[in-house]
């Protein structure tokens, strides 16, 4: 129990997706001018990662991996297919981002409406890949793959909703212009980042 | 398709305004990820730079000429498994004649697949563009990115270790030099302060850019 609380600890603030490795900027400073949007699309990142990194999990160790065809027949034991998971893993992200989106629109069309244009665009979400691709690297087991999916989701949730935080107060100060829109995000998100790494070093 | 428009007008604005009036990085907001998490050694950029060149280019070519053939419902799929073919493709040769770099970089060649500039340019420009055109224009965008890339990684390589592509210029104080190493350099967030001043020159140097609000 002590290791899986760890390793969401550590999944959403030590290594937290957002502000230690720099994943899913592109969405990260394009989406965080509102809290409000930040939050829904926060949302929607923790619930598709909690989705596709336990089912990429399942791929990488029931198909691709060495020996793990050999339950179909004896004479696939020896086939590697780890090459293919890039695209295998994006395969799934793709199909279920896509399923999640037309089961929020049947059963939950509220949420849809807010999520909205966020949905479809998770599927090219770098921190969706980087969950699982990290998986991969590190070997987790299925029971710890959830718990990094949830924390690392969570992780950028916050991290976004934050930022969109601190963007709503700044529309009211005096930036040299050059500066304006990205630039200052930029400068914020490294500020931010700094402040992260205070939490490194924490363990239970 | 004659080949003389793409060297005309056409070829030449698709191949070089990506590289500095529409930066992928610093002006379309596009690839910022790797940006920052690879650029604190400059061989680590050029191979990045590398790759995204690549896939850029052959993703572009590869989406344009199949782009009349290509459902709309289904675009982004097709994309996605060109573009990841072409990211397999570039790490088993990385993992084959670079094997110690290609640990380094780790998942971030994968993150290819995802990098915002590979699949905007396909989705954005090859999609409506002849092959030959949005070949020019995955060029000058992946130089684009690189041109960034390569700026972050010097500033950061050269004030944090004292060295241009693992060669000693500054010889460290540790070592009996002069040079005492800039550490903000070497941690992450130092990539986005420089990635904002650079964005903040580019826009003073062309005002034309700056936002408007």
């Amino acid at each position: 129990m002590e290791h899986f609380l760890n390793l969401g600890i550590r999944a959403v603030f030590l290594e937290n997706m957002a502000l230690a490795y720099f994943l899913g900027m592109c969405s990260f400073l394009a989406c965080s001018k509102k809290v409000d949007t930040a939050l829904g699309l926060g949302a929607a990142v923790v619930f598709v990662q909690v989705l596709t990194v336990p089912l990429n999990n399942l791929i990488l160790h029931h198909l691709l991996k060495e020996g793990a065809l050999a339950w179909i027949s004896p004479a696939l034991a020896h086939a590697d297919l780890t090459f293919l998971s890039f695209i295998l893993f994006i395969g799934t992200i793709a199909a279920a981002v896509q399923v999640v989106e037309m089961t929020v629109e049947k059963f939950a069309p509220a949420l849809y409406t807010t999520l909205g244009v966020f949905l479809p665009l998770i599927a090219v979400n770098c921190v969706i890949l980087a969950g699982s691709l990290f998986m991969q690297e590190r070997d987790y087991g299925f029971a710890e793959s959830v718990v990094y999916g949830v924390g690392s989701g969570l992780g950028w949730a916050i991290a976004i909703v934050a930022m969109a935080a601190v963007r709503e107060k700044m529309a009211y100060s005096n930036v040299p212009r050059g500066l304006r829109g990205l630039g200052i995000t930029f400068v914020t998100a490294g500020l931010m980042s700094i402040a992260f790494m205070m939490f490194s070093g924490i363990q239970l | 398709m004659s080949a003389l428009p793409v060297f005309g007008k056409a070829g030449r604005q698709a191949l070089l305004t990506p590289v500095l009036t529409n930066n992928p990085i610093g002006i379309q907001v596009l690839g910022i990820c790797s940006a920052l998490a690879i650029t604190t050694r400059m061989d680590k950029a050029l191979v990045m730079t590398a790759g995204v060149v690549l896939v850029t280019t052959l993703a572009n070519i590869a989406v344009s000429l199949v782009r009349n053939r290509t459902p709309g419902s289904i675009r982004i799929i097709v994309q996605l498994s060109i573009i990841a073919s072409l990211v397999i493709v570039f790490d088993q040769v990385l993992k084959a004649y670079l094997y110690e770099l290609s640990l380094e970089l780790s998942v971030f060649v994968g993150l290819i697949i995802t990098n915002c500039i590979v699949m905007g340019r396909a989705e954005g420009f090859a999609m409506q563009n002849p092959p030959l055109l949005s070949a020019l224009d995955g060029i000058g965008n992946g130089l684009g990115y690189g041109l960034v890339l390569m700026l972050t990684a010097f500033l950061r390589e050269f004030l944090g270790a004292g060295k241009v592509f693992g060669f000693v210029v500054l010889p460290l104080a540790k070592d009996g030099g002069w040079y005492v190493p800039n550490g903000l350099m070497l941690i992450a967030p130092s990539g986005l302060f420089i990635i904002a001043g650079l964005i903040w020159l580019l826009k003073t140097v062309k005002p034309e850019l700056q936002d408007k609000d």
